[in-house]
Formats: C-alpha cells, structure tokens, sequence
C-alpha cells in the first residue's frame, strides 16, 4: 500500500509504514500533522554512487525542521528530489497529500525551493524574474504579493534593478523572493545563509520565523550548527546519504547532551592520583585544570563522590564550572561516531 | 488552491521571458539577416542574377527569395531554440523549469513556440527586404504562412535537442554550421535541382533540405523540383522524429536531470 492511499487518517490510526525502520529515530506516524512523507526514498547515480541508503522521514505541518549533514552527505539531493530535480531510484515523496511523481502538479505547486548555488537571469529586473517565478508556478499574477515579499525581503527600492547590479547578499535574497512568489506551504532553503553577512543572516532567520508563524513548513540544510540551534524545532542528521537521527531539538539536545565539569586546581598536578582513576578525568593546561564528562540525566553523577574523593586524598581546586554540549559537539560525536561504524 | 490540467500561466511565463530576451537585443537580431538579405541580393540579384534567365518562367532575382528566408530560418530557428533551453542550463537557472509544475509538453510548447515566433517574424522580415529588391507574388500565400511556421517550428525543436545536448556554446554551433548550412545551400536555396546533371539530381534527392525549400518555393510559384505533397510529408516526418527525440529526452532526463 503506497503512501498516498493511506493519507490522509486520524492521527494514531496510521499504519501504512509499518516496514519503516523505527529502531533509529524517533518518527512520529502521523499524517493529518505530516506535510511531507518520505518512504524508502534512494538515489544511486550513473556512475554508481549511492547518494541515498532508503531514507524515511516525516515533516510536521508548521514546524522547521533543520537538515545537518557533511558535504557530500546526501542533504541537496534528498531536497532535489523532492522539489523534482532529480530523479530518485526508488521510495516515493508524499507533499501535503500529493505524490511528487505521480501527482507533480499539485505537489510542486505548495513547494518553494531556494537553491544553494546564486543562480540568476543577469539580465533581469528583480521585478520581472519574481513575477516569471510566480507565472512558473501556474499562479496567475498578483502584483500586491509580489510587492508584498519584496518590501518583507527589504528588495523593494531594487525592484527596477537588474539582478546583475545588485550584491551576493541581495541576489540570495531574490532568490528567496523567487521562491515565496507563488506562495508555497512547503519552504526548502538550501544553505540560505551560505556566504552572507552576520546582519541579512539575522534577517533571514526572522523572515524564516515570520514565514513558519504564517503557517509555512521550513526544511533547511546547514553548515552553520548555530543556525539549526537558533531556529529549527527538529534536527535531522544525514551522513553518507543514511538519516542517522531525527529529534527534536531539546530533546536531541538533552537526550545526547553530555555536561563538562572543569576543576580548577589551587596547586597544579602532574598526574592524575591513581585513586581518581574510576571517574576517567583529563588533565589539561599544565595540569592546573582537571575536566569531568558526565551525563546530566544520570540518577547518579558521580560529582558528589568525585569531590569527596578529590578532598581524601588532598586535591583542592579554587574554582569549578560546567558546560553543555552543543548541537556542534553533538552532530560532530554523531558524524564521528558514524563513521568509525561504516569502516 | 486547484492545479490547473494545463499551466497556462507557466507556458506564457516561459514563452514571455523568452521574448522579452530577444526584444533585449532587437536591433542587432533584425539588423543581421536584413544586411544579410540585401547583400545576397546585390551579388546574386543584381551582380550575378542580371545575367541569369529565368529559373522555371521566374526571374532569378525572385527564384532565390524562398530560398534565402529559409537558409536564414533554419539556422536562427536551431540557434534560437538551442539557446534558449542551454543558456538556464548554462547558469544553472534550469532548476526552477524542472522543479515548476509545468509537464513537459509545456516545457517544449512554451521554448520551442517562442522560438519558432522569432524565426517566423525573421522570415516575414526577410521576405519585407526582399520585396524592396525585387517584386514578390505569392501565389498561397496560406500555405506559404502554414509551410513557414511548420518548419520554423520543426527546427526550433531540432535546435532544442541540440541545445539540450551541448556542452558548451561552440558545440551549439557546430550542427547550423557543418551540417545545415551546407546542406542549404546544396538544397536548391539559389538553384532549380532540375539545373544539376542528371547524376547530381539522384544525389540532391538524399538531402533533406532539398525537399523543405521545394515546398516553400511552391506557395511562391506554384512550382517546386518535387511535388508539394512529398515536401509536406517530408517537413512532417522530420518534425514527428524530433518530437520523438525531444520525448525520449524528457522521459529519461537525458542532460536534463541526474
């Protein structure tokens, strides 16, 4: 039974994807909140290379769902596919109810995509290749919206401007306007913020924000941990063209984050006492800092009886702090972590 | 929001922005084939055609007219499409036509019609040059309009397959100079085939474009070196084998997707 048949059914009634692998994420099956489907979707290229292992995943209505992966990892061709660039090799993408293959029209029609690469008709006012954008997408033309994007993206003043006059930041920002044109449900930005300035990069994430508030689901692919940390609800991690997790973000967060304990010593040691041995410690800056990974969500830490131990056999500190992993620790550990079970 | 059956809004957002490339650079487009039209008539019109009889009851400075809109239809029909499916593969804007819900017949309706529409208004603005030069009559003249657009647009869609094909802009070239342009003007473009000796008359018969330009040259006189029906199925065959090919690319992807 295809995707499509079974959508759309009451939230926990859905059984359709049963054969999905649930064993490594944490996939929530329910269809009336799942604006994209994902089902066994692959790709194998021409010359052999596997670009996607049978990738499963769900998009919930409204939310931002952040895709983190290397390069190379599989993320711009899994949003290829489903935008209908390229072709997959097998599985099926479900858009709002319409299957990509069989049912394009409807599906592409609720699909915005903004490309990594800055590709543009140079020669085109931003006017005209916004409006060619929305005719593109079988909208018929509505020169309010047009306006109405283009002040949003600060693009107004340059609307008579030839795309060819205006900076790498602008351009990005067309690009954006090119693909909000004909008001799609569905926002796939492809490293959005890729080569731009700290300040259109904060602008873009409060457009992005305001866009998800209208209602618009966003699938972002990113280099920058920040920026999934700043604004995704769920992270996606990809890696050699396998979904290695998908979580949300807290969750991810607290789930895998691991807490640093640094002791700052009042005399500086040499090695570590022997007796320290079963809390797995790391000395460092001379022997002046002593650190202490431990899980957060741990009944027991270990800290209590770290310090008691510390105090036995005479080590003192005059200071101590703790710090959390970030998602960059965390996607670093994960990518890491993956590749040492692929070799 | 329905999806519409047809894209209407699409195809005319393809075919506009296509036209809206060549108005860009209107003057230059028009002012070749014009300079070009006048020349061939000062030297074959004037220079050489004075001292010509007539071609079949026709003088010869009129004999070449179907002859030179087609030399310069065929070549700016592929070029014109060539370019206008290569140049987004060039900078990479072809990704918003294959991610757009616009079929494929739609894709090729909007860039093959808009090339086809400038090779049409090409021809009729050769045809205007011609008729400063020498007296034009048109004997079918609907059939002279049918006979124009059917091969502009046969050729555009020829030029789209090369345009998908190629890898750079030099290999855009390659098959309007080496291979058509050639066989033009071997084609009966400045000549009756019925002039050639009799072992050159069974060779012509092999080329293809021998049978376009007849066709073309009987809306004007009335009069073609094969009958107007075999010229009509031959423009057909050639534009249904395109068709064929331009589907094929579709359907596979071939150059277009990965």
């Amino acid at each position: 039974m295809s995707a499509l048949e079974t959508y759309p059914r009451p939230c926990g009634s859905y059984t359709g994807l049963d054969d999905i692998d649930t064993s490594q994420t944490s996939y929530d099956f329910c269809p009336m909140n799942d604006i994209v489907i994902i089902r066994n979707l692959t790709k194998t290229y021409a010359s052999g290379l596997q670009a996607l292992k049978p990738i499963n995943l769900n998009i919930k209505r409204g939310e931002i769902f952040a895709l983190l992966g290397p390069n190379g990892a599989g993320k711009t061709t899994l949003i290829s596919i489903i935008c209908g660039i390229v072709t997959p090799s097998g599985g099926e993408v479900i858009a709002d109810g319409h299957d990509i293959q069989k049912d394009f029209r409807p599906a592409r029609m609720k699909i915005g995509l903004v490309p990594q690469e800055l590709t543009s008709d140079r020669w085109e006012t931003v006017w005209n290749t916004t409006t060619f954008s929305r005719g593109l997408y079988g909208r018929p033309p509505n020169k309010a919206h047009i306006e109405s994007v283009l002040r949003d993206l600060s693009l107004w003043d340059k609307r008579n401007d030839q795309l060819q006059t205006l900076s790498g930041g602008m351009k990005r920002r067309v690009m954006i306007a090119k693909a909000l044109s004909h008001e799609p449900i569905i926002l796939f930005l492809d490293e959005p913020t890729a080569g731009v300035d700290v300040e259109l990069r904060r602008d873009m994430w409060a457009l992005v924000r305001r866009l998800r508030d209208n209602g618009v689901t966003i699938i972002l692919t990113t280099h920058y941990i920040d920026e999934a940390e700043e604004m995704a609800d769920r992270i996606g991690v990809i890696n050699k063209g396998e979904l290695i997790l998908v979580e949300e973000k807290q969750a991810l967060i607290k789930k895998l984050g691991k807490k640093q304990l640094s002791l700052h010593l009042q005399d500086p040691i040499k090695v570590l006492p022997a007796a320290l041995a079963e809390w797995n410690l790391a000395l460092r800056d001379d022997g002046h800092v002593i650190d202490y990974v431990f899980d957060a969500n741990a009944e027991n830490t270990g800290i209590a009886a770290l310090l008691k131990r510390m105090d036995e056999v005479g080590l003192a500190f005059k200071d101590l702090n703790t710090q959390q992993s970030s998602l960059e620790d965390i996607f670093v550990s994960l990518v890491h972590e993956n590749k040492g079970a692929g070799k | 929001m329905k999806a519409p059956s047809f894209n209407t809004h699409g195809v005319w957002a393809i075919y506009r922005f296509e036209l809206s490339r060549a108005l860009r650079t209107i003057w230059q487009s028009l002012a070749t084939p014009v300079i070009t039209t006048s020349l061939y008539f000062v030297v074959f019109g004037s220079a050489i055609g004075s001292r010509m009889g007539a071609v079949d009851g026709v003088t010869y400075g009129e004999f070449i007219v179907p002859g030179l809109i087609m030399l310069t239809l065929f070549t700016e029909s592929i070029f014109n499409a060539a370019f206008g499916i290569y140049f987004p593969k060039f900078t990479g804007t072809i990704y918003e036509v294959l991610s757009a819900p616009v079929s494929h017949f739609e894709i090729v309706l909007a860039y093959v019609g808009a090339a086809a529409t400038k090779s049409v208004v090409l021809g009729l603005v050769i045809l205007a040059t011609a008729s400063m030069f020498v007296p034009i009559h048109i004997e079918h003249p609907l059939a002279m309009l049918a006979f124009l657009v059917l091969i502009a647009a046969t050729f555009c869609l020829f030029g789209f397959i090369i345009g998908i094909a190629s890898n750079n802009f030099e290999q855009m070239q390659v098959v309007p100079m080496l291979v058509v342009t050639p066989l033009t003007f071997l084609g009966g473009a400045f000549y009756s085939i019925s002039m050639l000796p009799p072992a050159w008359q069974t060779v012509a018969y092999f080329n293809p474009v021998v049978y376009l330009i007849s066709g073309f040259r009987w809306t004007f006189f009335g009069i073609g070196d094969v009958p107007v029906v075999t010229s009509l199925v031959a423009t057909l065959v050639f534009f249904l084998i395109c068709l064929s090919v331009v589907g094929w690319i579709f359907k596979t992807g071939y150059r277009l997707k990965n």
